[in-house]
């Protein structure tokens, strides 16, 4: 294993006895075990059903099972909204972030700010469906006022809060604040001497962000971008609550799968499964990737 | 100028963010006709399924809180004592939480842990509720972790160690009377996010079938019109006293050990 120190690595079939055995990765059996059941086992199932036939041996045919009209569009719709959602998300949040901490905003914005931002990425799921549904839904509050006193009706401009916009508008709630919380110590980070040399160098403005801040920045925005991307492609409660079973995503459709069997194929259903840690894997990756490369430039 | 633009993109998320705040609010306020009342309150409140459901989700939240510090602080502890070198490796599998959606998670533990498997959890109703304490406990992992070992960042676990080995303590004395109250601060901010998780958790409770808050919410949410609305003012509230008691607790201590959540 990796745990052991280089030094206690005995040479095959000599091992001395004289050594003491190296036994501090006892202490981290209850955590392995726990990790291993409950986490790694489960998933590692799923990963593994997904190319399983029936009778237990090798298959593709799960994966190719895959490609039929409604589950790629299922996938199509979910990454859209994910997408949709993820770049809104970056740059509402990246210009609320950047305009506290460069702005020249007075110095009480930025805790509460900061504060609210911890709230409301937590508040996702079900209740935030309800607040929407009460906002912009058919009776919401705001439907209401544009109707009644601008004379906008948000329905004949084809405004459905249970559509790809009514989705990607309210996942933006938990997107915003994520992006907001996870940008600001990279916004802190810029160095106020860069922007003196890029002056001094006769950079005007735009310039200083164009070729100094942004590339700075750049890693930092397009990792957190495929961390928004993971975390609305995985969000399930949401979904649910506000659209019932009307939209066709890949979580709603997993769940359905998982409670009645819609699809009338179990190990199809491990296959979508698949899809999904796939997905939010690779997003994950780049992000782990570039945030590291992020970094260096925050010491 | 650059203070307008400043401003107005502020201003502009705000609106984003306080228009819904408003209208779940407003419109739980709606249910008499022509008047605002606490209607919707009190209908929820009154509500047998709305107690039963709040004090189970608040059962599981204490249980899963209890066991992650259980298992999180001792392995912390020991992997800064004993194994840095385990460090990343230990720190990226309690991550993976935000990697591997909820509901593969709790599609594998259907199939992994039924009725006719080697550990048959989903059995009993004491196993199902074993097994979703459980799934909660993976879903908060990677705050606990982050919180706790941020906070043992702060102080020097080998010299404390040593100085107690040499009173003569043992290793649970050491965790317990000595890390844990060092730790208290990280602990209660990563249990406090534990709570707003487990109060709002609605995938892994939906799909075992425990009749938690979560999946009430819904049902009521699919059934009734004004009823939701007070619903999530009232978890907006928890998340937001979740938040609140870790600035708090935060504040409160005497070496300030700000809470990580990224």
């Amino acid at each position: 294993m990796t745990l052991q120190r280089p030094h206690e690595t005995p040479p095959p079939g000599h091992v001395p006895l004289r050594q003491r055995l190296p036994l501090d990765w006892l202490g981290l059996v209850p955590f392995l075990a726990f990790v291993t059941l409950f986490l790694l086992a489960p998933t590692m199932y799923i990963v593994i059903g997904a190319f399983r036939s029936a009778g237990g041996g090798f298959t593709l045919d799960n994966i190719i099972g895959l490609n039929t009209a409604s589950i790629r569009s299922a996938y199509w719709v979910s990454i859209k909204i994910s997408l949709a959602s993820a770049s809104l998300g970056c740059l509402v949040g990246f210009l609320m972030a950047a305009a506290m901490t460069l702005g020249g905003l007075p110095k009480a914005v930025r805790g509460p700010l900061l504060t609210f931002s911890g709230v409301a990425s937590n508040f996702a799921g079900v209740p935030l469906a309800f607040a929407f549904l009460a906002t912009l839904g058919p009776i919401g509050l705001v439907t209401v006022f544009l109707k009644s006193n601008l004379g906008i009706d948000l329905r004949l401009l084809g405004f459905n809060i249970l559509s790809f916009w009514g989705l990607t508008i309210t996942y933006l709630f938990f997107q915003i604040p994520l992006m907001i919380l996870i940008i600001t110590p990279a916004l802190d980070g810029l160095k106020r001497e860069w922007r003196e040399a890029a002056e001094i160098l006769g950079a005007t403005g735009p310039q200083y962000w164009r070729m100094v801040a942004f590339p700075i920045l750049f890693p930092a925005i397009l990792g957190t971008m495929a961390l928004l991307f993971a975390n609305a492609f995985g969000a399930v409660a949401t979904a649910i609550a506000l659209t019932g079973s009307s939209l066709n995503i890949v979580p709603i459709l997993l769940f359905a799968q998982i409670r009645g069997d819609v699809l009338g194929d179990p190990h199809l259903g491990y296959a979508l499964a698949f899809g999904m840690i796939v997905v939010t894997g690779i997003a994950n990756t780049i992000y782990i990737v570039l945030r590291a490369r992020s970094e260096r430039w925050q010491k | 100028m650059k203070r307008f633009w400043a401003w107005a993109a502020i201003a502009f998320g705000m609106l984003y963010f306080i228009l819904p705040l408003v209208g779940m609010t407003e419109f739980s306020l709606r249910m008499r006709r022509g008047v605002y009342s606490f209607d919707a309150y009190a209908k929820v409140l009154a509500d047998p399924r709305f107690q039963e459901t709040f004090s189970y989700s608040v059962m599981m939240a204490v249980f899963t809180i209890i066991f992650g510090v259980l298992l999180v602080v001792p392995t912390a502890y020991w992997v800064r004592l004993k194994l840095p070198r385990a460090r990343p490796y230990v720190e990226f599998v309690t991550l993976l939480p935000l990697v591997i959606p909820a509901i593969v998670v709790v599609f594998g533990y259907i199939r992994l842990y039924n009725t006719s498997s080697w550990l048959p959890l989903t059995g009993s109703t004491l196993g199902t509720n074993i097994l979703l304490m459980l799934g909660y406990a993976t879903l908060s992992l990677p705050y606990m972790y982050r919180a706790v070992d941020t906070g043992l960042r702060t102080i020097d676990v080998t010299t404390l160690t040593e100085a107690a080995q040499s009173l003569g303590a043992g290793w649970a004395t050491i965790l317990g009377r000595l890390i844990l109250p060092n730790v208290l601060v990280a602990v209660l901010s990563g249990a406090f996010v534990t709570l707003a998780i487990v109060m709002g958790e609605f995938t892994m409770a939906a799909l075992l079938n425990r009749p938690a808050f979560g999946p009430y919410m819904q049902l009521l949410g699919a059934n009734r019109a004004y009823e939701p609305a007070a619903l999530a003012v009232i978890a907006f509230g928890i998340t937001w006293a979740c938040m609140g008691l870790i600035q708090l607790v935060a504040r409160l201590a005497p070496k300030p050990a700000t809470p990580v959540k990224d």
